[in-house]
């Protein structure tokens, strides 16, 4: 059982900000995210495109910022639980939230502090009859750990950059890759796009272009995958062992939805005094809060992650005053 | 040429909405979408990284051809198929564009 002072729902920009903001008041944070790395959509969708309205950065890569709120952050030792999605909530006897996940794992907190921007991403799934038949038996859509990949037949899809760098590191890994895409060009960083071809040209991976996976066979686990070419309709058999679909992700609410928050669209309602949500204990910041004038920017996100930890060291610690400290004054004081 | 136009959009349970959008502010079809209190998810606010803000544009007008970046992320989230798919944070609302009528299209809504 993980036990924390704030338990915040979402990795991304608010929710790490959250933590530093937490920490200056002495309050203990853990994330959970269904993503396995930190970030967010700033991760997940743009993490090469510039950022201009960051107050006192004139620009900064989507990336790098998330680089510097978990570097800021790292004073206060944050918990992170990756991979793994928020399922349910019970409240305890002694007033506490016990929030497990998918996979199982509980946490223990009095506060909780959603800030799953647009929800949790889901990966995108191509249409082919069985798909889902072959789930966790030969067919991923997120590579986990790689040496599961070690000596064995692997069938990549998709154009983009994920797709790519897979590729170009399970070449190294697998028995076998193969990489299958829809059209003719890439859509990735040119330096793996040109390393993709290259592996292809040396006879390392092999690249089917205007094709795509639309069969699937196989007793129990994976066996084949059936591809048809745009050309000519033909299709071919390839035996596989791994169908690893890379078509990226889109964000869901989930299961939030059934946890009797006030939603209005696929936002939390909170009161713009201090980001409460209707459910005492629980607060929504940043994308996935909704009140009078709202912005979804990234800014607001780190203003409404200040103002909720002030109200939610009130929650916790009802007799004990805040009195505000300034940084410049007090330091950063490291758990 | 006028400098407010009519976009007529039909949403995910079929109800026509007529929305009037000026054409010199420089907004896209999504963001007039928005503006106008209609539902669509957008995700990544207009950088055609998503494609939740797919339309099925319903009558021909003289749309602006598609960037690569728009035809990749189409074709990665399983629309180019569908015929007169296009990203509505792509599409620049302009004069020529006046009566332009779409569909909002899947993966939009929740």
């Amino acid at each position: 059982m993980i036990e924390t002072d704030i338990l915040i729902i979402g990795a991304g920009p608010c929710g790490l900000f959250t933590v530093f903001q937490a920490g200056l008041v002495q309050l203990h944070c853990h994330l959970i995210d269904s993503l396995p790395t930190a970030g967010g959509q700033l991760t997940e969708i743009y993490p090469k495109k510039p950022i201009y309205d960051i107050p006192g950065f004139p620009i900064v890569m989507a990336g790098d910022l998330v680089k510097n709120l978990t570097k800021q952050a790292e004073p206060f030792k944050p918990g992170y639980t990756l991979g793994e999605r928020a399922e349910h909530i019970e409240k305890m006897e002694d007033g506490r939230w016990k929030l497990t996940t998918n996979k199982g794992t509980e946490h223990l907190a009095p506060v909780i502090a959603i800030a799953a921007g647009l929800g949790c991403f889901e990966p995108r799934k191509p249409e082919i009859p069985n798909l889902i038949d072959f789930e966790d038996k030969g067919v991923d859509y997120i590579v986990k750990d790689p040496e599961k990949y070690r000596d064995k037949n692997v069938v990549i899809s998709g154009g983009g950059d994920s797709a790519l760098d897979w590729t170009i590191f399970l070449a190294d890994v697998a028995k076998s890759v193969t990489l299958i895409h829809r059209r003719t060009s890439f859509r990735g960083h040119l330096d793996s796009v040109k390393k993709v071809n290259d592996l292809a040209a040396n006879g390392k991976i092999k690249l089917v272009l205007n094709s795509e996976v639309t069969g699937i066979n196989g007793v129990g686990k994976l066996e084949n995958l059936e591809i048809t070419n745009f050309d000519n309709d033909e299709i071919t058999k390839v035996s596989a062992d791994y169908f690893i679909p890379l078509f990226g992700l889109s964000p869901k609410l989930g299961p939030l939805k059934h946890w009797n928050l006030n939603l209005h669209k696929e936002s939390i309602k909170v009161n713009p005094q201090d980001y409460s949500t209707n459910i005492p204990g629980i607060y929504a910041i940043g994308d996935i809060n909704d009140y009078p004038g709202k912005l979804r920017l990234i800014l607001c996100g780190f203003h409404e992650a200040a103002l909720m930890v002030q109200s939610a060291h009130k929650y916790i610690y009802p007799d004990k005053n805040l009195v505000l400290k300034y940084t410049t004054v007090s330091g950063v004081k490291a758990f | 040429m006028e400098a407010v136009i009519n976009i007529n959009i039909t949403d995910l349970l079929g109800n026509k909405h007529q929305i009037k959008v000026p054409t010199d502010m420089g907004l896209n079809l999504m963001e007039a979408i928005r503006a106008n209190d209609m539902q669509i998810k957008a995700t990544c606010g207009g950088m055609a990284m998503c494609a939740s803000c797919h339309v099925v544009v319903c009558n021909s007008r003289a749309l602006p051809p598609m960037s690569e970046d728009e035809e990749a992320m189409l074709d990665d989230a399983f629309l180019l198929d569908i015929p007169y798919s296009r990203l509505s944070c792509q599409l620049k609302l302009t004069p020529e564009l006046d009566g332009l009528e779409v569909k909002l299209g899947e993966g939009t809504g929740e």
